[in-house]
């Protein structure tokens, strides 16, 4: 079980003014400026839930899921997740969940995926019977067995998207964390991608937090929807509730986007539905004003 | 294995070096798929560094002498020097090129995984391409001990070998200090440098020549004499002082004092974000 | 005119993104304060080791190491500018190459613009030090007026040599596949050749005299052992006048070199 509770998390940047004088003075004294990233965040994910966790660029997304993996420490509030305070004990939590960063690799690029597994099962100390149940698991879900003899780099995206996961699931974990995973993905990856989701939620019970921007992934994979923007949870439901909250916040103008939008585009109402789902979350932020 | 199923201490030891040995063989892996690329960057490296031996030459041909230290004995002291370098960049690379990690994101990867930071940032990042310095640093040394008049006993011997080790660790602390102030700050963190390139430079001739007040500043501010000037005094015979040749143990004080700045900076990183 | 406005916005581009990065030109004039420090202090030494052998006056050696640190950054081939080299492995020339200018001219504009606003930034902050260092280490005033203004000239000779052959390893980047094994070698033989490491008069006779002849050493040696007096008379105008020869001959080269190099991406489609 995953709560967290009144969580605030802040940055300090440096300021950066253009100009020579600013400049000038830059080197003597420092503005520096506070930002919120997460402010009193708080909510309760069972075992073996899968939750879409959404909300524009710079929302708290990844500081939440950065919070939940041990890699920051928030200021105030609490966060346990299976009975852990991440950031403490850092080593025996990490070992427990699985991430994986849509934008970046954990695989090495140039030599065999395989090798790498192999050097994960060093990393996480796999006992060697699980660690070849896992993989030989993963294989045939994912299809990896042509990939894993293959460098990282001769990989297309959706082959490495897919080697990614696997690599985040070989020391079993109970919590997987995805962080667009689904991103730049072609049509064919993407649905592989989220019905091997679905199969290990289902199979396995893993716990899935899923941050993305892609409203298919969310309509497909999550029940559950937790909707943050300037660090603030700004509704937890589901895909209905959103709809509703949307028609709420400001329908009207919605549909009149979306009618200019097609009639500018000439869009015939094919995917209607998908459409308009994008089109509620983007009135939802521009409406509660989180962009 | 027995007596590491015993023990969990020997058993996390264990697992840690053999987790070591995994990420250097990896790292020679990736490395060979670019064979080519490999060995023309060794040559260069290779080539590279003689600038610093013909400069030496010139110089040392001139005036005969610098300060009573002969060609040989420059030669020997600098070759120490750089391999003392090459080792603790081939060593200690994740830590002397902290800034690309932290700036892609990749340490916070390295904190996901449930070992130190410390085991595999030196894993991963292990640079073998400082080989072809090692290499040049080797041939130098040899070079060194044939033109310079030391008269080699088991204490002399051990002395050099602790210079190495010593001075490998030192070089090794300063990176990692620098890597402990990247944690707050990547911009004009190059200043450090001076500290590490710029010792390695300078290092090429034994400490005293450059003056008293400089002498001071590398002993208890920047602890370069204790791996270079006093070894090197009892090495080349230049002291009755045995326990010179001991000096470098006192690397290890300043290695607790760059692994607590590192302790430091990590729970900044995790309280202040990326 | 058009022309000139062209490239000049490149310079203004250039010294703004400079300035994004004050706070590391800040500490890297620290670090080459200090570094020249050091060498000061290591020629002392020498001199004060064979006095009889020191073959310039102290005082030259020391405005020799501090106009060399406040130039470096024009100077020094090390920093050849990435971009292009990158353009060049990964196809991103092919931009370069729809743009109405010559990829020679905007190139060279390119580099010596980057050179000129890292040095511009750096070089003010570190002379103003080594004017007010304590003797001997102090950098001094120039042996005269025609001095600086001769100087002044040959140093901007000299980025133009140094540019010049900078352009050569974008080019010959073209033909290897691997160009930083070669850009390494031929880095540091430029920095032992073009007097960065020692002032040419150091190195032994015979070398000297070889040394001399070839372009690199009227990147550094040139200008900066005028300023002082050090080269004069006669030996100073046969300077100027490989410099100026050398400028020429690096130049056309590179330009026959660079229209095949294009001549050859066209063929082969980039």
């Amino acid at each position: 079980m995953i709560t967290m509770e009144h969580v605030c998390k802040s940055y300090r940047v440096a300021k950066r003014n253009a100009g020579m004088k600013e400049a000038c003075k830059a080197l003597f004294r420092r503005e520096v400026e506070v930002i919120r990233a997460l402010s009193d965040v708080s909510f309760t994910i069972q075992d073996g839930e899968m939750v879409g966790y959404i909300g524009p660029n710079g929302a708290g997304k990844s500081s939440t899921i950065k919070i939940l993996s041990g890699i920051l420490t928030p200021e105030s509030g609490s966060c346990l997740v299976d009975g852990r305070i991440p950031w403490k004990n850092r080593t025996e939590h990490v070992r427990q969940i699985g991430v994986v960063f849509g934008q970046r690799s954990q695989l090495w690029w140039d030599v065999p995926v395989i090798d790498s597994y192999e050097l994960l099962k060093d990393i996480y100390s796999i006992p060697g019977n699980i660690y070849r149940n896992n993989l030989e698991e993963l294989t045939e879900l994912l299809h990896l067995q042509e990939l894993l003899k293959m460098p990282t780099r001769q990989l297309s995206l959706g082959q490495r998207m897919r080697c990614e996961i696997a690599a985040s699931l070989l020391h079993s974990p109970r919590i997987l964390f995805l962080d667009e995973p689904t991103i730049g993905l072609d049509a064919v990856s993407k649905l592989a991608v989220r019905e091997f989701i679905l199969r290990l939620n289902q199979e396995h019970k893993t716990t899935v937090i899923l941050t993305t921007h892609d409203m298919q992934d969310i309509e497909a994979l999550t029940k559950r929807i937790i909707l943050i923007g300037r660090g603030r949870v700004l509704m937890d439901g589901t895909l209905e509730d959103m709809r509703q909250l949307a028609t709420k916040h400001g329908k009207p103008e919605e549909e009149k986007l979306e009618q200019d939008h097609m009639k500018a585009s000439g869009e015939r109402k094919t995917e209607q539905d998908d459409e308009s789902l994008e089109h509620i979350v983007a009135s939802l932020y521009r409406e509660l004003d989180i962009v | 294995m027995i007596i590491a199923e015993r023990n969990p201490m020997f058993a996390k030891i264990n697992s840690g070096i053999k987790l070591y040995f995994h990420y250097i063989s990896i790292v020679l892996r990736s490395t060979m798929q670019y064979k080519a690329s490999f060995f023309l960057m060794v040559a260069g490296r290779f080539i590279l560094s003689f600038n610093g031996i013909l400069g030496v030459y010139f110089m040392l041909s001139r005036f005969g002498q610098v300060k009573g230290y002969t060609f040989g004995e420059v030669l020997l002291c600098f070759s120490i020097i750089q391999m003392d370098f090459a080792l603790a960049e081939c060593i200690g690379g994740g830590f002397a090129t902290f800034t690309s990690i932290i700036r892609q994101g990749e340490f916070d990867r390295i904190l996901l995984r449930p070992h130190g930071a410390i085991l595999q940032l030196l894993g991963s990042k292990f640079r073998i391409d400082r080989i072809g310095l090692i290499l040049q640093a080797i041939a130098m040394f040899v070079y060194g001990i044939a033109v310079s008049p030391v008269d080699w006993t088991f204490g002399r011997g051990m002395t050099v070998i602790l210079m190495l080790v010593g001075g490998t660790l030192l070089f090794t602390g300063f990176f990692l200090l620098r890597a402990a102030f990247t944690f707050f700050t990547i911009e004009g963190i190059e200043a450090v440098n001076i500290l590490t390139y710029g010792a390695k430079e300078h290092g090429k001739y034994p400490l005293d020549i450059y003056g008293k007040r400089m002498m001071r500043i590398c002993t208890y501010i920047l602890p370069y004499t204790l791996i270079q000037y006093y070894p090197l005094q009892y090495l080349l015979g230049r002291t009755q002082r045995w326990y010179y040749g001991l000096y470098p143990f006192g690397v290890a004080g300043f290695l607790v004092i760059c692994y607590a700045a590192w302790r430091f900076g990590m729970r900044h990183y995790q309280s202040a974000g990326s | 005119m058009t022309n000139y406005k062209k490239y000049f916005s490149f310079f203004r581009l250039q010294f703004n993104m400079e300035l994004q990065y004050r706070v590391a030109a800040v500490s890297g004039v620290v670090t080459q304060i200090l570094w020249g420090f050091m060498e000061c202090l290591a020629f002392r030494a020498f001199q004060e080791s064979d006095f009889s052998a020191y073959p310039m006056a102290f005082s030259a050696t020391v405005s020799y190491i501090w106009l060399r640190e406040a130039f470096l950054a024009a100077f020094t081939t090390w920093n050849a500018d990435g971009e292009i080299f990158d353009s060049i492995m990964n196809g991103g020339i092919a931009y370069e190459l729809c743009r109405p200018v010559s990829v020679y001219n905007m190139w060279f504009s390119k580099t010596a613009a980057g050179r000129i606003a890292r040095a511009g930034l750096r070089c003010i902050p570190l002379l103003a030090i080594a004017f007010i260092l304590p003797r001997p280490f102090r950098l001094m005033l120039p042996a005269g007026p025609q001095h600086f203004i001769l100087f002044a000239i040959t140093l901007l000779l000299g980025l133009g040599v140094t540019v010049a052959f900078c352009m050569f390893t974008y080019i010959l980047a073209f033909f290897t596949i691997s160009p930083q094994g070669l850009r390494m070698i031929f880095t540091s033989m430029v920095d032992f050749l073009s007097g960065a490491i020692m002032p040419l008069p150091f190195m032994p006779e015979r070398v000297r005299k070889i040394v001399e002849l070839l372009p690199f050493a009227g990147m550094f040696d040139v200008p900066l052992r005028i300023y002082s007096g050090d080269l004069a008379g006669a030996d100073m105008l046969r300077g100027i006048g490989l410099q100026c020869f050398w400028l020429i001959v690096l130049v056309v080269c590179g330009k026959a070199l660079c229209r095949a190099a294009e001549r050859r991406i066209v063929v082969q489609g980039g």
